[in-house]
């Protein structure tokens, strides 16, 4: 297993590497007024990160994702064992949820807007719409797939739904269940910044379209690299967390 | 109908019929939102007008050279990197971590770069996808029958005659998959980022009517991009289920 983590280790760093080659060798042939270079781009995030006029944005961001998380996690194993359980309704929902999966939600972002007003709430529904379908199909095929003799033993103890839930499905679909919360914490956080990017007067989202709008490329570039090595670094750990409770299982 | 068809069609039924009730009985009031009946006969108008044929060229031109695109680059790039082990380690963090990343955070780096034209947009709609194509292709090569290549280096076929005559075909319902993704995300990338920032199309349509509060146009917009992705998702999805019933999966 260290071998394994090692090699993989030794691939995220080759990754790494090549990617910053990538990003150098596209500076050397655009220039400073279309990109600025990778070290360029650090010493602006260092300054963008000890001044004070980030950590506003970076809260409201984080505040706005933390709140749509949790409610998709709530909501997503609710309407999940739902639909585990109930099997009609499972087979006749499951599509239709795959189907919204497909379509660009950001066209629904006014509706939002417009019910709940431009905010915190707005983004947050947003996000939940993003990050609550994941958690739901992975907890429904996870319900589903329990072994039934893990059930029968359950209904031989006359365990209660709930204590059934507690003790049975919940253990069991835990390497599933996770892997549904892994990848709707990347769909959420992607749901709250697309929020923002569209129409707000906060966060990281906004920081990035002002970024466009008085042509401060630096400041575009330092924002991205933020947000995408907070994403592939939080997604890693997840990953991994996951892969181990598959192996367990 | 079979019972979970009757109970799909109710749920949608009685969903629009609650909107209805609603919107009419003043709950919702009409600056947040319009009754359906009132949606469906803006957007026949709107369609019969012919205003919107230019917008609807646009976003479907750009949608369908991205997926182009990406249908091509990622059947190749999967195909290469199948062969090329180290390069496919590799790469193995970014596929894994890439969903996790907000692609959109890359637009405002585009259009500083490439302007605002349809260019940033189709990369966008090109990045989204492309990567799904890889992974699905990769899936795909690696289920290939053992039998197959032997039987090719016995005609002893070229690396590329193996590539289009065996392994492609054999992989073909994996590569169905990844192209269903891919439309998916190529009709996301390209409505998405019109939304955000463009200079026409239909997500710029809908965020124009959302910023001058015109629902009128604003709902029925919404509505067909929502049945044209539906109707594509599921006509894509239908000819998946074929594809692999035939092969017996």
């Amino acid at each position: 297993m260290t071998r394994r983590s090692f090699a993989g280790a030794r691939n995220a760093l080759t990754l790494v590497v090549a990617l910053l080659l990538l990003w150098q060798g596209v500076w050397l042939l655009v220039g400073d007024v279309a990109l600025p270079s990778p070290l360029a781009t650090l010493r602006y995030t260092a300054k963008l990160v000890s001044g004070d006029t980030f950590y506003p944005h970076l809260y409201d961001t984080m505040r706005a994702f933390a709140i749509a998380f949790a409610l998709s996690v709530v909501i997503g194993l609710f309407v999940g064992f739902w639909l585990g359980f109930d099997k009609l309704s499972g087979d006749a929902l499951e599509p239709m949820i795959v189907t919204f999966y497909a379509i660009p939600k950001l066209t629904l972002y006014p509706i939002l807007l417009l019910a709940f007003g431009l905010g915190l709430s707005a983004k947050v529904a947003f996000g939940v719409i993003h990050g609550v379908i994941p958690v739901i199909l992975f907890t429904l095929a996870a319900v589903r797939n329990t072994k039934p003799i893990l059930l029968k033993t359950g209904h031989v103890l006359k365990l209660s739904r709930p204590q059934m839930v507690r003790w049975i499905l919940f253990p069991a679909a835990m390497p599933e269940i996770f892997t549904g919360l892994r990848v709707g914490f990347s769909l959420t956080l992607i749901g709250s910044l697309l929020a923002e990017m569209f129409a707000s007067q906060r966060g990281l989202g906004y920081l990035l379209m002002t970024g466009i709008g008085l042509h401060n490329i630096e400041l575009v570039m330092s924002v991205t690299l933020l947000i995408v090595v907070f994403a592939a670094a939080v997604s890693t750990v997840l990953l991994m967390i996951d892969k181990r409770l598959h192996r367990q299982g | 109908m079979s019972r979970v068809a009757l109970y799909r069609a109710a749920v949608v039924a009685a969903a629009i019929a609650l909107l209805e009730v609603l919107c009419l009985t003043g709950v919702i009031d009409k600056i947040t939102m319009q009754a359906p009946h009132l949606i469906a006969r803006d957007l026949w108008r709107l369609l019969a007008s012919g205003q919107m044929n230019g917008a609807i060229a646009k976003t479907a031109t750009n949608t369908a050279l991205a997926l182009v695109l990406a249908l091509c680059v990622g059947v190749v790039a999967g195909a290469l990197i199948h062969r090329w082990r180290g390069l496919r380690d590799t790469l193995e963090p970014l596929f894994a971590t890439y969903y996790a990343v907000p692609v959109f955070a890359f637009y405002p780096f585009f259009i500083v770069v490439f302007g605002l034209g349809d260019l940033p947009q189709i990369l966008i709609a090109f990045m989204l996808g492309v990567v799904a194509m890889i992974v699905n292709t990769l899936n795909g090569l690696d289920r290939v029958p053992t039998v197959l290549l032997k039987t090719a280096r016995i005609m002893r076929l070229s690396p590329l005659q193996t590539a289009l005559r065996l392994t492609l075909p054999a992989a073909a319902p994996y590569i169905l998959t990844g192209a269903k993704l891919a439309v998916a995300y190529a009709f996301i990338g390209i409505i998405g980022s019109e939304f955000i920032l463009s200079r026409g199309g239909i997500g710029y349509e809908i965020s124009f009517a959302y910023t001058n509060f015109d629902n009128a146009v604003m709902y029925p917009l919404i509505v067909l991009i929502l049945i044209a992705s539906i109707a594509i998702n599921s006509v894509l999805g239908r000819v998946e289920r074929t594809l692999l019933a035939r092969r017996g999966m």
